[in-house]
């Protein structure tokens, strides 16, 4: 088993719509038996966590380009094609 | 995760109050709305004087509007610390107002403002939940636009029945 990958869920403010991405990236960790975890937190705190994370999960606008591949989550909260971004997020962190 | 049609407990329910409801908000702009259901929010004693700012500050570097179709929605929201009780306040507009889109995409002309008073993260997820199932249902969001008053509006959304699709 390699190394657990680490998945940033970022929002302006880190408790509104993060919280509804968050639980959402984590029922796909489980559903997947993916080895990895969930860090909720604001976008002005992605830079501290960017050298351990393998990828950036957000509904808002990212504040800069980052080392790491974002993905858009902005469809979780109006339920539009969300299995497009299901797919992309398995994808990201499969082993 | 719930599938398969649960009912779920209307936990949006306990963030819900008459007197943080408002039909036909005259505004011209985020700022009109922000003012408007902060002073109703701090009159009511949840939130501090900062709230406003609070908003207005996040609002510019972090929009949230939202794209829904017909009705479209804004969730205004800021840091905890502007916060003294959780609860949502709800305002249809009288005239649609524009914002910018959560994901930078452009932006939307809203219909209906739900602004979120939270206080802290996880505690708050089914109440969260609850509320993206809601902005999502475009029946409720029609009946609420034309709600004609702040117990008509309280109504509909406190009888709306939450299930996981």
């Amino acid at each position: 088993m390699g190394k657990q990958k680490v998945v940033l869920v970022a929002c302006g403010t880190g408790i509104a719509t993060s919280t509804v991405v968050a639980k959402k990236v984590d029922d796909l960790i489980e559903e997947n038996n993916l080895n990895a975890r969930v860090i909720q937190c604001k976008m002005s705190e992605v830079s501290g966590y960017e050298d351990e994370a393998d990828l950036l999960v957000t509904t808002t606008i990212p504040s800069r380009n980052y080392k790491i591949p974002i993905i858009k989550a902005i469809n979780y909260l109006t339920n539009v094609n969300t299995g497009k971004i299901d797919k992309e997020i398995i994808e990201a962190l499969k082993g | 995760m719930q599938k398969g049609g649960n009912a779920m407990v209307t936990v949006i329910n306990e963030y819900l109050h008459k007197e943080l409801i408002t039909v036909n908000l005259e505004a011209e702009s985020p700022e009109d709305i922000f003012y408007a259901m902060a002073e109703m929010l701090k009159n009511n004693g949840y939130v501090k004087d900062s709230f406003y700012n609070g908003l207005v500050e996040r609002e510019s570097k972090f929009p949230t509007g939202l794209l829904l179709g017909k009705y479209n929605v804004a969730i205004p929201h800021t840091d905890a610390i502007h916060v003294l009780k959780p609860t949502i306040a709800i305002a249809t507009l009288k005239h649609p107002v524009k914002f910018n889109c959560m994901d930078g995409s452009g932006d939307v002309n809203v219909e209906i403002v739900f602004l979120l008073a939270l206080n802290e993260p996880h505690s708050q997820i089914v109440m969260l939940q609850q509320l993206m199932l809601l902005i999502q249902d475009e029946d409720i969001l029609r009946n609420m636009h034309f709600a004609k008053d702040s117990g008509e509006l309280y109504d509909i959304v406190s009888k709306f029945k939450f299930e996981y699709k």
